[in-house]
């Protein structure tokens, strides 16, 4: 990996819930700054991956380290289990991105406001301040969301399928900020199904169907075996599966 | 006609008593019951108010009527009932709101039960309805503390408050203060109840909770907004309530909760913020 330091490793990492694995035997690394896609069926453990790293989710087996505080992560969950009907403005939703700076009864200084309001304009959403969470489309819901990240100023950013049913405009926009938080060599790791997109914009691919499949350069791991190997995954579980002997390092 | 409003608080004590105590009890409960209303739980305040009726009974079975021992006897228990609710509905596969009503309906038998062994049925009446217009210096003291209490620790906690509302997987990820936040939340609740236990008795102390907070939900979409009307609503009601019980020699407790009902039905009404008016006639469509 040359120079590049690691922010998250997997020793032999299996994830999953009651006792049944949901990813299995993962094993490797990712580098600081990397911008790596995470992609493979649904059912594949994508997202149970992305908890497992968060640490709302303890591994079953293995270790996941990681270099830094688990706060210096800023986790997107898919479809953001948000109460939309909760009685609050989106400069609100969105200044929650300075927990981390104001912490439980810190003052917004001004600087901050400068940065709430530079954050609404990189998202697009100048002129929403005032406007009731419950009153935004979808899209403006994740570029809220996405402001809110901006603020977080994570060196690790994790995104679970940030662009499912949004429509290409938004899509196009958040994507823009991807790249900028790739260039500001921030790691970023993204759950995806767009496989265009995964070749366009990512470098580096996960592909992931429980058993990781194949982890490299996109374009050597979205290879037309790889990816019908990711569709043989069985998706229902075995009720007589034996208990697993492959050793944990 | 000034007279009407003004004259039974200017002259009798027990009167000006009262409408302290309903200002204390609406000061704490308000803002309580719209945290409540916020996160779904305004049945949970409602089955914890009738849990606190056993406890207050062991401390009036041992004590008589007597202000600490039914104000402790009341706390242990809706902590006891609180904790067990949510240990049921965690590790069984009830859910939580069923193992609440089965909790509730326990209780209130249970408590009824206890006032019966000893008291007589003015006892109950006290126990049930509560006593507003015999405030005594202590109970308005604890109904002060409580209120004060109450605003202070909400102050503190409000930032972790409102985003276990909105979006409890970011607090979790930026925080660990969600849960302790909720236990204080749920103790916050439980002093509340037994506050409002003692001017208006185990049946209606919820009330002067949730009227007031659910009436705020129809006037505004801000949540501070939302807990100054609460207050607003909970005092008003309080006053009218004690002057209807004067004039029309009705029991005060109940008419202190029909006053709050009859303006959670005016704002069902007319609320701006979906109210049945403006569902009906909402005007023509905007341009855009």
């Amino acid at each position: 990996m040359g120079l590049t330091s690691t922010v998250i490793r997997f020793d032999e990492v299996t994830l999953g819930y009651g006792r049944r694995p949901a990813v299995h035997h993962l094993d490797g690394e990712i580098p600081a700054g990397s911008l790596i896609a995470v992609v493979g069926p649904n059912g594949a453990g994508k997202s149970t991956l992305l908890k497992g790293i968060v640490g709302t989710l303890k591994p079953l087996d293995g270790h996941i380290r990681l270099k830094g505080p688990a706060s210096g992560i800023a986790y997107l969950p898919q479809a953001a289990e948000i109460d939309r009907s909760f009685p609050l403005s989106v400069y609100d939703l969105v200044a929650m991105g300075l927990w981390s700076r104001s912490g439980l009864f810190g003052g917004v200084a001004r600087r901050d406001r400068t940065r709430i309001e530079e954050a609404l304009a990189a998202v697009g959403l100048i002129g929403f301040e005032r406007r009731p969470i419950s009153t935004l489309s979808g899209g403006q819901m994740q570029r809220a969301l996405f402001a809110r990240l901006l603020l977080q100023d994570a060196p690790v950013i994790l995104l679970d399928e940030p662009f499912t049913a949004i429509d290409a405009k938004t899509t196009a926009d958040l994507l823009d900020l991807v790249r900028r938080w790739h260039d500001e060599s921030r790691t970023v790791v993204a759950v995806l199904h767009d496989l265009d997109m995964v070749r366009r914009t990512f470098p580096q691919t996960l592909l992931i169907a429980r058993e990781p499949v194949a982890w490299g350069e996109t374009g050597e791991v979205l290879s037309p075996e790889n990816l019908l190997k990711a569709r043989r995954m069985v998706e229902a579980y075995d009720p007589h599966a034996d208990v697993c002997h492959r050793s944990a390092a | 006609m000034l007279d009407l409003f003004y004259a039974p608080l200017a002259e009798f004590e027990f009167m000006q008593r009262a409408l302290v105590g309903v200002i204390a009890i609406a000061l704490g409960g308000g803002p309580v019951g719209v945290f409540l209303m916020l996160r779904r739980m305004s049945l949970t305040g409602d089955a914890m108010a009738h849990a606190i009726l056993p406890g207050a009974a062991v401390g009036y079975l041992l004590a008589g009527l007597s202000l600490p021992a039914m104000t402790i006897g009341g706390l242990f228990a809706g902590v006891i009932v609180a904790v067990a609710a949510g240990l049921v509905s965690r590790f069984t596969a009830l859910k939580e709101d069923a193992s609440l009503a089965a909790f509730y309906l326990l209780s209130l038998a249970l408590g009824v039960t206890i006032v019966s062994l000893r008291g007589s049925n003015v006892d109950l009446l006290h126990v049930l309805f509560g006593t507003v217009l015999a405030l005594d210096d202590s109970t308005l003291l604890l109904l002060a503390s409580i209120s004060t209490m109450t605003v202070l620790a909400l102050a503190v906690l409000y930032r972790p408050l409102v985003l276990e509302c909105v979006d409890p997987i970011f607090l979790r990820s930026v925080s660990r203060a969600g849960t302790p936040t909720h236990l204080i939340f749920l103790g916050l609740v439980v002093m509340n109840l037994v506050g409002g236990f003692h001017a208006l008795g185990t049946l209606l102390a919820v009330g002067m909770m949730m009227l007031p907070a659910a009436a705020s939900r129809f006037w505004t979409s801000d949540i501070t907004m939302m807990m100054i009307v609460s207050i607003v609503v909970g005092i008003v009601s309080g006053f009218s309530g004690l002057l209807l019980s004067f004039h029309a020699e009705l029991p005060a407790g109940p008419a202190i909760i029909l006053s709050a009902g009859a303006i959670y039905v005016i704002s069902l009404v007319l609320g701006r913020e979906g109210g049945l008016l403006w569902l009906v006639w909402p005007g023509r469509h905007l341009e855009a």
